[in-house]
Formats: C-alpha cells, structure tokens, sequence
C-alpha cells in the first residue's frame, strides 16, 4: 500500500513538474504568439486609452468581452462588425440611459474623443484571432424563430 | 478547545456572516433586473451590483477561512497565536477594507475585471493585511510545538492564495495579457490553491468528527492536493481557449481540466469513507453533516458541472453565458460556502462554550440552503441551455433571447428566497451562540 511519504512526494513531485511546464508554455504564449494573434501593432493609443475608458466603466460588469465579464449586456468581442462605428458611439456619447429594447445601459455621456477611443479598442478587440469565438450561428435560417 | 487566542476566530465569522447576508442582496437586486425590474439602475446599476455580489462572495469567504486558520493552526502547533493584537489590527483593516471597497462600488472607484474590481490603490492595502494574516499564521507554526501535515497544507493553501494575488495587480495594455493572468488569480485560486486550503479544512474537520487516525487522513490529504496541482494547473488552459492565446491550449486545457474533477472526487470519497470507518461519537451532527455535504456537492457542481462545459467543442459554444454562471454558483457554494459553514458549525460550541447541538432550525438550515442551491443551479441551468440555443446556434439577438429566458430568472428568484431562508435561519443561530467566553476552555 501507498505510505505517507510516498504520498507526500507525488505531491511535491508531482507539483513542482506541472507548475514549471505551465510557466515554460505561459512564457511562450506570451512573448511569441499573443504579440501575433491580438496583431500588437495596430494597438495606438487611441486603442490603448479605449481600453483605459473600458477598464474605468466596468463595461465588463454587464457585457462580456472574448466571453469573459456579466450576461446582463449583449457580447462585445464583434459589436464593430455587427453594429457600426457611428450606432456605438452614439450608445457611449447618449445623456440618456441607452435602451432601445427596455434594458437600460449607463448614460456615459463620452465625448466624441472618448467614444472614438473605446470604439478604436472595440475594433482592435474585434480583430484579434480567437480560434473561432464567437462562433457562426450553424442553425440560422434553419429554425423559424417567430 | 485548549487555547484562549483561538477566540478571535469569531470575529472573524462574524465578518463572515454580515457579509455573506449583503452578497445575497445584491444577488436579488441582479435577478430582479434580469427580470426587468431595473428600479434602482441610477443608484445601483448592473455592474456596480454584480462586483459587489462578486467581491463579497470572495471577501466572506477569505474571511471564513482566516477564521478557520486562527481557530485550527493553535490547535494543531499546540500553542496560543503569537499575538493577539496584531490579529484584531488585521481584523480591522480587513473589515475597512472591505467596506471602503464596497462603497467604492458604487460610485465608481474600481477596475472594470470580472472578480478583481478591486482598484490598485486598496489592492496594497490588501497585501499588507494579507502579510499581517500569513505572518501571525506562520509564526505560530514556527513556534509551535508541532507541525502537522493538516497545518502545512493549510498553511501552504493559505501563503499561495496571497501570492497568486500579485499577478492580478500588474496592468496590461493588451486585452489578452491581461485576461490571461486574471486567470492567474481567478482559476488558480479555486482551481488550484484554494483547494489546498479546503483539504485542509477538510482533513481537520475529519480528524476531530470522526476519531480516524490521523495519519490515515493527512496519507489521503497528500494524494488529493497532488491530483489537484496535477490537473489544476495545465487545466488553467481551458481559459485560454478563446482569448486571443494559441491553439495549443485548447488541447492541453481539454486533456488536464477534465482530470480536475479527480481530485474533487477524492475529497468526497474520502470524506465519506472516513465517515463510515469513524465512530462517529462527536455530539455535533450538524457539523458532520455540513463536512460530508461540501465533500459532496463541490464534487457535483465543482467536478461534474465544471467538466461539462469545459471541453473545447463545448465551450466554444457555452463560453460567456448563463451555463457558466450555472456552474459558479454551485462551484462556490459547495466547494467554499459550505465548507466555511461546516466550520463554523463546528467551532461556534467551542468557542462560546454553548453547546446548542440539537436545534431544529440547524437542520433547516442546512436543507433549504442546499435545496434552494440546488434549485437555483438547475433555473441557470435552464437559462443558459436555452440562451446558448437561441442565440449561439440559431442566431437570435441578445436581448429577444432574454426576454425568453425571463420566466427562468422567475424561478431563480422563488429558488434563491428558500436559499436565503436557510441562510438566514443559519446565521439566526450563529448569533443565538453569543460572543466568545472562557467557560469553554479546557483545563490544560
Ligand atoms: C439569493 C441568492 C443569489 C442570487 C439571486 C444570485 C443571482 C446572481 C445573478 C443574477 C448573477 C449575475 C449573472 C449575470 O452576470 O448576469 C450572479 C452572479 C454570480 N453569483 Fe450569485 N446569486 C445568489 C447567491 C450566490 C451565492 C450564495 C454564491 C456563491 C456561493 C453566488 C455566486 C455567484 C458567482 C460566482 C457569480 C458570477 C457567475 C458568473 O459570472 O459566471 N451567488 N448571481
Ligand atoms: C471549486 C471549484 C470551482 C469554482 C469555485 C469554480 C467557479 C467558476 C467561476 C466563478 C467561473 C466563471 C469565471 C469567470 O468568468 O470569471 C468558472 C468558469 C469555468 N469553470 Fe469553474 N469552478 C470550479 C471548478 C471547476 C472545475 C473542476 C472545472 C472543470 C472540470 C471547471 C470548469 C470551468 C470552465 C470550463 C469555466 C469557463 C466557462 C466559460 O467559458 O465561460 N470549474 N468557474
Ligand atoms: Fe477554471
């Protein structure tokens, strides 16, 4: 039967191996294949500062961005793609809580400045490769949905 | 209970308790809205009520645990916590910390990451509580007679968690840096160390519940916390799916995460064969009765509701909707809520020397908890299958998609207010118990 030192030493053993490949892929992931896939160099300032402005409003604490944050608002990751430069600044520069269909975003009242910046990092977002999320709806058209 | 300065744990249960009550309200505020009563949005808007609900979560349960790690390591060193001022210094701090935070919440002062919304300034402050915490803690062991393999693994669970802290404070301009080491912090710390600080809770509990040899126990203990690391740490690569990070990933995550319920499976097997094999002459039924519970249901919605969405094909279509919220809930709850609970279940007649055993509403408790968990699990559960069809596969828009899934968030609200009865029957009687007194010290 397996004792307690046996034990202690898949532990440790077993410990110390995954956490040293882990931090041998992570560097890998980081320095040669993100700088890649996000397409590093089209991040401007503006981009930057969009992500500044994102950061600040918890946008993350209603609509998820690559999948990640609340369920409250709809997903970010394409909203460029889907929506339109012009209708999402218009959303971040409104006085008026935003809701076209009842539910109420936060009236952030952005200057133009300020809604060209989050949408510059809307559209950075948008871009980067993210092996196929979110995917293509494989039963559109297929089902009635009225 | 031998030693006078394992008092102070009730402080910090206490903490534990008034803010697990508010976490509940802000659950309420965040259903009421998705059901379109949106009242207080000027006051409390979404995102201010959902990093409240997340940030309390963590903060009452990092608070049950410092109160568990006061309560077992004097216990298990075999002497008194090295000073007791310097306990309440950081029992403050932690409790202005956490209010500052919370009313910061709401007015705006945090950062816009899902569980970390902490702002940097506060995040210091909680790295010099967090070293005043591991400095008591570790002190003590040092100093103490013993050191067992229970205190080590909690301690080492413990002195993880706060350095996994670190690499949620660094800022990234790149989306995807900074996604990939919130899951540093975020899976790390329940899929990883956290689980370290539950075996040993867990393992503690067991040893005093049931009478079984130690040595048996803390064998178990090392194999459970390997399979843990084994699993857990390659198993962060189902967060790196779809994020902006390389196709490896989806492999290596795949593979090691749908190992992690392994180790979840050993903590219930073993919980419930160390309950067999017992004598089970410990008066406080209730206590071993939360012990086996959190064994069991963190396997099912830690283990089983975890590895359900966690392989590549699935998650690409699950990734980011109610099934993942479906699977936070009883996660948490059944891995760290209960765990907390148990604990104070089993401390609380020590520590104020009341041994209220045999109360009816203690079993209520812990039935309609686990009841109304379990119903709330099962209306996100319906909620998200739906959502993910609706608007994943069939390609309907978001908001015509929640609109359907509204009668769900109704069913969430009557599960929640059962879950919320039990809650409140539990901490009724936590305070039934009263403050702390010497009659319950053991003659030494
Ligand atoms: C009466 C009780 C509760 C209600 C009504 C409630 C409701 C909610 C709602 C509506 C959300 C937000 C979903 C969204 O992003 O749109 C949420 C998130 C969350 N809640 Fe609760 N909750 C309750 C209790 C709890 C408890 C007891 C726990 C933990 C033990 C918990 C853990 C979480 C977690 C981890 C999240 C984030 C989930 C995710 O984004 O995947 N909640 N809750
Ligand atoms: C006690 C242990 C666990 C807790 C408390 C927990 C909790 C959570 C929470 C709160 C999230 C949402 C995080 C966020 O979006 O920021 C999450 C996501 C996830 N969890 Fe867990 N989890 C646990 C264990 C597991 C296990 C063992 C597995 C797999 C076998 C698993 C699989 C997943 C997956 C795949 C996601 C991502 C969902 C998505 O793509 O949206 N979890 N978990
Ligand atoms: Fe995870």
């Amino acid at each position: 039967m397996l004792t307690k030192n046996q034990a202690r030493t898949f532990f440790l053993g077993g410990t110390v191996l995954f956490f040293f490949i882990f931090l041998g892929l992570s560097w890998h992931t980081l320095s040669q294949e993100v700088p890649k896939q996000t397409h590093e160099e089209n991040m401007t300032e503006s981009v930057i500062r969009g992500k500044e402005l994102f950061d600040k409003n918890n946008c993350m604490g209603c609509h998820t961005i690559m999948g990640e944050g609340a369920y409250y608002a709809p997903e970010l990751t394409k909203v460029i793609d889907r929506k339109g430069e012009e209708y999402c600044k218009i959303v971040l520069m409104s006085k008026e809580p935003w809701q076209p269909r009842g539910r109420k975003m936060v009236a952030y009242a952005m200057t133009e400045k300020e809604a060209e910046d989050v949408v510059a990092f809307l559209k950075w977002v948008g871009e980067i490769d993210l092996n196929g999320f979110p995917p293509e709806p494989d039963l559109k058209g297929k089902v009635p949905t009225e | 209970m031998k030693y006078k300065s394992q008092q102070v744990a009730y402080w910090f249960f206490a903490l534990s308790m008034v803010l697990f009550i508010l976490q509940i309200t802000y659950g309420f505020v965040m259903a009421f809205a998705h059901l379109g009563y949106d009242g207080l949005h000027e006051l409390i808007p979404f995102n201010a009520a959902t990093a409240t609900h997340k940030n309390l979560l963590v903060v009452w349960i990092l608070s049950g645990f410092m109160g568990a790690a006061y309560f077992i390591i004097p216990d298990e060193a075999e002497r008194e916590l090295i000073s007791i001022p310097l306990v309440k210094l950081q029992f403050w701090s932690l409790a202005i910390v956490g209010v500052v935070a919370v009313i910061g919440f709401h007015i705006g002062w945090w950062e816009g990451r899902k569980f970390l919304e902490i702002p940097r300034p506060l995040d210091y402050l909680v790295v010099v509580n967090v070293l005043l915490f591991l400095y008591v803690l570790l002190m003590t062991l040092y100093k103490g007679k013993k050191r067992t393999t229970t205190a080590l693994v909690l301690s080492m669970g413990l002195f993880f968690a706060a350095l996994l802290y670190l690499p949620g404070m660094v800022w990234f301009d790149n989306q995807t840096m900074d996604s990939f080491f919130r899951w540093w912090v975020v899976h790390l710390w329940v899929e990883g160390v956290w689980e370290l600080i539950m075996g040993g809770i867990l393992a503690y509990l067991l040893i005093k519940l049931t009478g079984v040899d130690r040595e048996v126990i803390e064998k178990w203990l090392y194999v459970i916390v390997g399979l843990t690391f084994l699993s857990g740490v390659l198993g962060t690569g189902h967060h790196y799916y779809y994020i902006g990070t390389p196709k490896y990933w989806l492999m290596i995550g795949g593979i090691f995460s749908a190992l992690e319920p392994l180790a979840f499976l050993g903590m219930a097997l073993f919980a419930v064969a160390m309950y067999r094999k017992g004598e089970k002459r410990h008066p406080n039924k209730m206590a071993l009765t939360w012990t086996l519970g959190t064994a069991i249901i963190s396997f099912v919605g830690a283990g089983l509701l975890g590895v359900a969405h966690t392989l590549p094909s699935v998650n690409m279509w699950t990734h980011g909707t109610f099934v993942t919220a479906m699977h936070g809930h009883l996660a948490f709850w059944g891995a760290y809520g209960m765990l907390v609970l148990g604990m104070i279940t089993y401390a609380m007649p020590l520590i104020t020397g009341r041994k209220m055993y045999t109360k009816p509403g203690a079993s209520y408790a812990f039935w309609l908890s686990n009841i109304g968990m379990i119903g709330m699990t099962t209306a996100f559960a319906a909620a998200g299958v739906a959502q993910v069809y609706l608007e994943r596969k069939v390609g309907m828009d978001f908001i015509d998609v929640q609109q359907e899934m509204e009668v769900h968030f109704l069913i969430l609200i009557a599960a929640a207010s059962l879950f919320t009865l039990g809650i409140i029957l539990y901490i009724i009687n936590f305070f039934k118990y009263g403050k702390p007194t010497d009659e319950a010290l053991e003659p030494a």
